[in-house]
Order: C-alpha cells, then sequence, then structure tokens
C-alpha cells in the first residue's frame, strides 16, 4: 500500500510502513529531530519531531504515515515548542559550544541554528557529569549526552553488541557502559563500531580526529540542518 | 564458603524460584534487595550471565526503581510517605524526630548501617496518616510515641517479625457503601453467569453497561476487550493493574484486601470472554503487606475449581494468576510501562500505536484494566448491564469508589452514583471550612470552594478513586509544591519534555513561591506548562502541570500576591498571561481572570 498525504499544504507520497518523519524527508521536507536516524528503530524520545496529524499531537518519527493525513508541521506553536525543547536539552547537560569538538559537525547545535535560539532561556541545571577517557580511541563526555539513545541502539542493531544502556530516572537519568568496571575501556566497543559514530553530539568522539576540519568548514557551517538532514541516506553515520 | 560462594548459592535458590525467566527480573532484584539490603555488582554480573541478559539492563532497572538501590541501606529501612496529606498531619516534623533519636539524617543510612531514614511517594495509607514503611511494610497512623517505640526496637535489633502487630494495622473503613460494595456474592457466582448466559451475550451485558475503564482513562471496557478477543495472536492475557500510585489513592487497597475473590473473578470471566489462559496481578511494592493474603485467596480459588484447568467444569477453559510486585515507580501505573515492567524492564510507557490490546505483554495482545473495572465487571456479569447503566450519568454509568483523605472529620472510602455533586460528598465526609478539594490525585484537578456545586463524572470532574480536601487553614503553595515535586521525582526521564521540564518546573515554582519571583517568571511557568503538557511522551508529562494550571485558574491572585512581594511590574498585564493556564484548563469564567487593578 502507498498513498499521499499532506504536510503543510504541501501533498507527498508515503509508502506502505514509513513512518511521517521517513516519508517527509523522502520528498524532501525537513521535520526537526534528534532521536531519529534512518535505519534505525523509531525512538521518540526527544519530541522535536512533533507534527500536528488531523489536529492530534504526534511524534513523526514513530508515528505511521497514513492516507490523507493533514500534517502540520511548520507552525508558529510547533516551532516555538521545539525551541524550548532545545533549550531544555541544553540547560540539562553542560554543552560549551566554542570549546566542544563537535562544534559545527553538532545536531543539537545546528537544530538550535534553524529554531533561531539565541540564548537558553531556562536557568541551568549545572550537572555533575562526568568523562570517560579510558579507552585508547574513543572519548565519553557526559556532559553532552541528550539520551537520545541512538548509541544504544546502533550498538544493539547494527554492530550486535550491547555496549551503551541508559540507566535511571528523571532528572537522573546517565548513560552507561556494559563493563565489568562501567568504563568504556573495559567493553567490547572498537572505534569502527556504527555506535561511535552515530552521536548527534559531542558525547562520544573518536581521539586524535579532532580539529581536522577546521570550524567554520563543517557540516553545519556549511549548509544548514534542514537541506542535509533530507539527504542522509540509511544509516549513513556521517552526522 | 566465602562470601562470593555464599551469594551465589543464594541467587541460584531465587533464580530457580523465578524459573530463571528475565521477565520475573524484579522480583528476582527484589529479593536480593530484601537478602543483601542493595543489588551487589557481583550480583548484578551473575543474574546477566544466568538470565541472559546485559547488565546494562539489570543496572537500568536498579536504577529506574525507588526500591532497590546500588548501595547498602540500613537493616531496618524507614521511609515516610511525602504526600501532603501526610505533611497536613505532621509527617514533617515526625520525620525530622525520628531523625534526631536514630540519630540519621533523612537520605542517609547510619555509619552502623542499623537503619536508613528517607522520603517515599504516597503509600496509600492516606486515610491513616502520616504513614510509613519498614522493610516494605506500612506503619499507618504513626505518632511520637510510636516513633519512640520503633526506635527502641530498631537499636534492639528486634526483628519485624517480633514488633507489635498493631504497629502494622491497616484498617478498612467503608462509610458509604454503594452499588457495587452492597451486593451479595459468593465464589464462582459470576463465572457460572457468565457461562449459563453465553460469552458473547455476557460481553454484551459489558457493553450494555457503558462501563468505562475505573484507573483513570475511562476507556470503556467492553471495547477494549472485544478489541482484545478478535485479535488473530495467542496467547492473551490479562493483568490486573494494582500499581495504584496517584496519591491519595487507596480504594484498590481496600477492594484487595476485602473483596480480592471479586477481583480476581471479574479477571477470570474477562479471560473467558478474551480467550486467556493466564492473568498477572501488578501489586505496588506498597501493598507488599497484601502478597501473602492474596496468595491465599488465589489458593482457595485454585483449591474451589474457580482457577487452574477446566474451571468449573467448563472444558478447554483453563487461566491461573499471578501476582508480581513493583518496586516503587508511579508509572508503572500506566498500561504500557506496566507492561514493559512485568517484562522484567524499567517502566518506560512504549510508543503507541500499537495499543497494548493489539501488542501488549510480550507483544501478545493484552488487557490491562483496573481493579476496580475487575470487580464491577463481576457484578454486571451477575446483575447484567442494564442494572448498572441505571446508575450515574448516560456518559458515565454506575458508581465510583472514592478514597478521601484530607481536612474531613471522616476520611475513608466511599461509593457514590456518578453525577454526585462535590457539595454533597463533602457533608458526607465531615469536611468544613473548604478551601479547595483536589480531585483525582495530584493529575487531576484543583477546584476552589466556588466550584462544589460541580459532580463527579468522566464529562466533569473525573478520579480515579482521590479526593483530597483542604480547608482554610491550608496554603494552597504547599498543596502545588508537593505535587510538582512529586511529578519530578516519578517522572520516567524518557521524553525530553517531561524529563526536564517537570525539573524546570519544580524549579520555577518554587523560585515563585519564595517571593523571588517576577512576572516574567509567571510567564515563563505558564510556558513551560504548556511544553510539558502538549508535548509529553505520556500521560505522566500530559498532567504533570495541571497542579499549577488547575489552582492559577483557580487562585489567579494568590500567586500574584507572591509576585507582589518582590517588584511587580505594573506595566506587565499579568491577566495575559493567565491566558495558557484558562486555555489548558479550558477555563473561562471570572474566577480564572484577575479582575483587580493591579497597584503598586
Ligand atoms: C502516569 C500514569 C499512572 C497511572 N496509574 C494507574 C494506576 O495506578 N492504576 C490504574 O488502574 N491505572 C493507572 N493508569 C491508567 C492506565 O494507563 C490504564 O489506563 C488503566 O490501567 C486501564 O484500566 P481501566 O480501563 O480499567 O481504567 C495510569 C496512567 C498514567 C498515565
Ligand atoms: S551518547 Fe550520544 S548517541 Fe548516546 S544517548 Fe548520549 S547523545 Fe545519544
Ligand atoms: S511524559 Fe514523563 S513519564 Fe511519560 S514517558 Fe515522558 S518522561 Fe516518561
Ligand atoms: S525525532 Fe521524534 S521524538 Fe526524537
Ligand atoms: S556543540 Fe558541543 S555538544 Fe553540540
Amino acid at each position: 500500500m502507498s498513498g499521499t498525504l499532506t504536510i503543510d499544504d504541501q501533498t507527498i507520497p508515503f509508502t506502505d510502513g514509513q513512518t511521517i518523519i521517513e516519508a517527509a524527508r523522502t520528498a524532501g521536507v525537513y521535520i526537526p529531530h534528534l532521536c531519529h536516524r534512518p535505519g534505525y528503530t523509531p525512538h521518540g524520545s526527544c519530541k522535536l519531531c512533533t507534527v500536528k496529524v488531523n489536529g492530534r499531537t504526534c511524534s513523526a518519527c514513530t508515528f505511521p504515515a497514513a492516507e490523507g493525513q493533514k500534517v502540520v508541521n511548520n507552525s508558529e506553536e510547533l516551532q516555538e515548542a521545539r525551541l524550548r525543547i532545545t533549550q531544555m536539552l541544553f540547560v540539562e547537560g553542560n554543552h560549551f559550544c566554542p570549546t566542544c569538538e563537535k562544534s559545527g559537525n553538532c545536531e543539537l547545535q545546528a537544530v538550535g541554528y534553524h529554531l533561531n535560539m539565541l540564548d537558553s532561556h531556562f536557568p541551568h541545571f549545572y550537572a555533575h557529569r562526568k568523562v570517560d577517557a579510558s579507552h585508547p580511541d574513543i572519548l565519553i563526555d557526559h556532559n553532552r549526552c541528550i539520551f537520545c539513545n541512538l548509541c544504544v541502539r546502533a550498538s544493539r542493531e547494527s554492530d550486535g553488541k550491547d555496549v551503551f544502556g541508559i540507566a535511571g530516572r528523571g532528572i537522573h537519568k546517565r548513560l552507561i557502559i556494559n563493563s565489568p568496571t562501567g568504563q568504556l575501556k573495559d567493553s567490547n566497543i572498537s572505534v569502527e563500531d556504527s555506535a561511535v559514530q552515530v552521536c548527534p553530539t559531542g558525547a562520544i568522539l573518536v581521539k586524535r580526529t579532532g580539529y581536522k576540519t577546521p570550524i567554520g568548514g563543517r557540516i553545519y557551517d556549511q549548509h544548514p540542518i534542514s537541506t542535509i538532514a533530507c539527504k542522509k541516506r540509511e544509516t549513513d553515520s556521517t552526522g | 564458603m566465602t562470601g562470593n560462594d555464599t551469594m551465589k548459592t543464594f541467587l541460584e535458590t531465587v533464580l530457580a524460584e523465578a524459573d530463571y525467566q528475565p521477565v520475573r527480573l524484579l522480583k528476582i532484584l527484589r529479593a536480593v534487595q530484601a537478602q543483601y539490603r542493595h543489588i551487589p555488582a557481583t550480583a548484578i554480573d551473575f543474574l546477566s550471565d544466568k538470565l541472559n541478559i546485559p547488565r546494562t539492563q539489570i543496572i537500568a532497572v536498579v536504577e529506574f526503581y525507588s526500591f532497590l538501590h546500588a548501595t547498602p541501606q540500613g537493616r531496618y529501612d524507614l521511609l515516610f510517605s511525602d504526600s501532603i496529606t501526610d505533611r497536613m498531619q505532621n509527617k514533617e516534623s515526625l520525620l525530622a524526630y525520628a531523625a534526631e533519636i536514630l540519630k540519621v539524617r533523612v537520605g542517609e543510612v547510619r555509619k552502623d548501617e542499623l537503619v536508613s531514614l528517607n522520603n517515599t511517594s504516597c503509600t496509600g495509607m492516606c486515610d491513616q496518616g502520616p504513614a510509613g514503611l519498614v522493610n516494605g511494610y506500612p506503619l499507618p497512623r504513626l505518632d511520637r510515641p510510636k516513633i519512640d517505640t520503633i526506635a527502641a526496637l530498631i537499636e534492639q535489633e528486634i526483628p519485624l517479625d517480633d514488633w507489635p502487630a498493631e504497629l502494622f494495622q491497616v484498617e478498612e473503613t467503608i462509610y458509604k457503601p454503594g452499588l457495587l460494595l452492597t451486593q451479595p456474592f459468593s465464589n464462582g457466582d459470576a463465572i457460572k453467569a457468565t457461562f449459563n448466559r453465553g460469552l458473547t451475550e455476557t460481553l454484551a451485558e459489558v457493553d450494555l453497561s457503558n462501563l468505562r475503564g475505573r484507573g483513570g482513562a475511562g476507556f470503556k471496557t467492553a471495547l477494549k476487550w472485544r478489541t482484545c478477543a478478535i485479535q488473530a495472536a495467542t496467547p492473551r492475557y490479562v493483568i490486573c493493574n494494582a500499581d495504584e500510585g496517584e496519591p491519595g489513592t487507596y480504594k484498590d487497597r481496600m477492594l484487595l484486601n476485602l473483596y480480592a475473590d471479586q477481583v480476581f473473578e471479574g479477571m477470570t470471566l474477562c479471560a473467558a470472554i478474551i480467550g486467556s489462559t493466564q492473568g498477572l496481578v501488578y501489586l505496588r511494592a506498597e501493598y507488599l503487606f497484601l502478597y501473602e493474603k492474596l496468595q491465599n485467596v488465589l489458593q482457595n480459588r485454585r483449591d474451589q475449581g474457580l482457577l487452574g484447568t477446566t474451571i468449573l467444569g467448563q472444558a478447554g477453559f483453563d487461566f491461573d494468576i499471578e501476582i508480581r510486585m513493583g518496586a516503587g515507580a508511579y508509572i508503572c501505573g500506566e498500561a504500557s510501562a506496566q507492561i514493559e515492567s512485568l517484562e522484567g524492564k524499567p517502566g518506560i510507557p512504549r510508543t503507541k500505536p500499537p495499543n497494548s490490546v493489539i501488542c501488549g505483554y510480550l507483544r501478545k495482545p493484552t488487557v490491562v484494566d483496573n481493579v476496580e473495572t475487575f470487580f464491577a465487571t463481576t457484578h454486571i456479569a451477575i446483575k447484567g448491564g442494564q442494572w448498572f447503566a441505571d446508575v450515574g450519568t448516560p456518559q458515565s454509568t454506575g458508581s465510583k469508589l472514592l478514597s478521601i483523605s484530607g481536612d474531613c472529620a471522616r476520611p475513608g472510602i466511599y461509593e457514590y452514583p456518578f453525577g454526585t455533586r462535590i457539595s454533597e460528598i463533602l457533608s458526607d465526609c465531615g469536611a468544613e471550612e473548604v478551601m479547595g478539594v483536589q480531585i483525582g490525585g495530584p493529575s487531576g484537578t484543583f477546584i476552589s470552594n466556588r466550584e462544589l456545586e460541580r459532580t463527579l463524572a468522566f464529562e466533569d470532574l473525573s478520579s480515579a478513586g482521590s479526593f483530597m480536601v483542604f480547608n482554610h487553614t491550608r496554603n494552597i503553595f504547599d498543596v502545588v509544591q508537593n505535587f510538582t515535586d512529586f511529578f519530578a521525582h516519578e517522572s520516567c526521564g524518557f521524553c525530553a519534555p517531561c524529563r526536564v521540564g517537570t525539573s524546570l518546573l519544580k524549579n520555577q515554582l518554587n523560585k515563585i513561591i519564595d517571593g523571588h519571583g517576577s512576572a516574567v517568571d509567571m510567564e515563563k511557568l505558564s510556558e513551560i506548562c504548556m511544553v510539558v503538557k502538549n508535548f509529553s511522551h505520556c500521560g505522566l508529562g500530559e498532567t504533570a502541570a495541571n497542579p499549577i494550571l488547575t489552582t492559577l485558574a483557580s487562585y489567579p491572585e494568590l500567586y500574584l500576591e507572591q509576585l507582589k512581594r518582590s517588584g511587580f511590574s505594573p506595566g506587565f498585564n499579568l491577566d495575559a498571561t493567565l491566558a495558557i493556564a484558562r486555555q489548558l484548563t479550558q477555563r473561562d469564567d471570572s474566577g480564572a481572570h484577575l479582575s483587580q487593578q493591579v497597584e503598586n
């Protein structure tokens, strides 16, 4: 089965089993998102992709596309809320973009630009988070984790491992590592794993690759995320 | 044997009791917690290996549930229920007193590891508060002399079994039995009636009764059962939601304590109708005191041929019920989170579609219903649908159990036909000088004393059972703060708006209550409310802002007063900032507007 639906008055096709966000992406329509990556099981946790489907609030990354749906994506109300949610993610962790190696390649930052985010709006939590530099090739900076769960899924679904998990409740969420010591060096991760590449922020970085591309020449320095995101191929993991 | 070997032997026993099934992870971890007062890392590794699940799953479970701990708790783990009604009964000063005489700080474990002391979310003893728990068992009606007794028992290291029974005495006080609580019943009546009438015909009676789920959402029960019954996939499951975590709710406690047979019978006839062989009861950890009793009721029913194979001689009708305990998490009352929990995982609500009816426990069709819903179906099966539909209002048929707490002379259980006025309920329970009523718990609605002619009904004020009364001596902000803290504490943290938003709400509200808020802060508060309410993943987030929104709509002038204290700018249109609250609570009456001119 396949058919068409409309997003903000634009008619787009979809194929059976597609979610709204995937139908949109295929048609070149950008719906902001952070916890979604084509090819991985949808998660539906960041809520940035929230759209109205026939008047009802839905997550575009999990909601199945269906014939005749009227989807509102670009309304002022939705963009405003997306901005606030993005700001929530910024104040929850500790994001010092100017000193972050991911700057320019970071989806969180790029979504912030897309939504015209000028300040963090909410008071910062100043959470105490750690850095795990134990692994020879990979660095984890927990300060930048937004709990999108992509590394968890990538490790499980693509690498056939179970290196990551998310534990804790509420604001005490934390990323955990599957190893006897809890440190990355004692896990069975390897630098080639998709899980290492998939992180939308600078929470997982490959060591000794920093600043290869100078700031200014990076992905979202060149093009807004709204155009990049639609060009991405399935499980393409280049940010 | 070394300590490690002893632990392994213990874990092997626990694993064997759980049949080595990863879905029983909570049961296993509860046993480990009880034995070692925490879940040791070595146990996590051992269990991960034996159950063949990643250690990350076990750690995630340990960190998710309030009653599981990564570090050792005291041999006597003393918790105080921290609901607003406990606080109104002096809980704060009792807790401080306990800390003082036990020489332990709240939230800490004493150095000798004899005792730990902490707060916990509402334990469902709201009619007999202030209440506590010791090693999971309830201590109702605490006062200073009792705390002295408890402290002495702890210091003398008397085993819990030898503590005076009256310390643990839970009372069930029914002040007003109605339609259902007064029905005569003998075991098997409803099952017999169901088979005599026919399964399809009985489902038609449930349909005719127009019964809607008593757990909060008010979904039509017959529709849920029918949808489940027509699914091709098998096996199908029946789950009784006895998580009862909404503060102020304790009517399921009473039903399981006094009417368990009638609840199990409802599950059994549901099983017959939807074609299920396996039932589960998800019993909240705070109701551990009911566990043995319920096991005995189940065994009795097996002995009477009401559970097991060929129930009441019906060839091919096999059904049994297993009780699974929670481990302290309000979110596990949400049906899909409960299913996750029953599968041995953190209680994180699933993405819908698909609904649990289609893809529930172990991805099979599943009916999850509230305790009271099953109780009602038992009597509908016996008396027929019309009997039930004749009571209440057209949209809300039948009667509703309320568990009343707070400022009233007679806190306890009341059963009312839907459509009853709030004022009538207040007069029955002996409430005077009412400032407001919280209907449906923190996730429900706060109404002021100007709205007491409203009615109990899905179409007006709906409640899963919680009904808290506040008189004029109470500060509304104590209430709002307690509820807002509750949601921040209980948010599962899966989705960004609720995970971050509930904590932001808590901090923002504190700022205003502390008198540090300006008009801009009010606006920010409303804005966070809007994002949390409209963009969260599940019902917890959707309702987490209700305490603020509904009190703001009822008593805007009280919020205004808070702002006046700190350089309120008169140029600001505060009434306009209330627009979000009015819109979200669907109110536009004069009470929800600020009429007075702001004076500088
Ligand atoms: C945060 C949250 C907590 C809930 N807690 C309970 C509960 O303790 N007991 C309950 O029966 N339903 C609870 N529910 C409602 C359930 O999701 C579900 O609707 C209900 O169990 C269905 O049964 P019913 O149709 O018989 O009401 C809760 C829902 C949410 C969102
Ligand atoms: S480390 Fe990165 S990919 Fe993993 S959950 Fe955190 S933000 Fe997402
Ligand atoms: S709304 Fe809150 S409780 Fe519900 S899924 Fe989101 S974080 Fe969890
Ligand atoms: S992209 Fe849909 S919820 Fe995160
Ligand atoms: S810029 Fe550093 S995490 Fe995005």
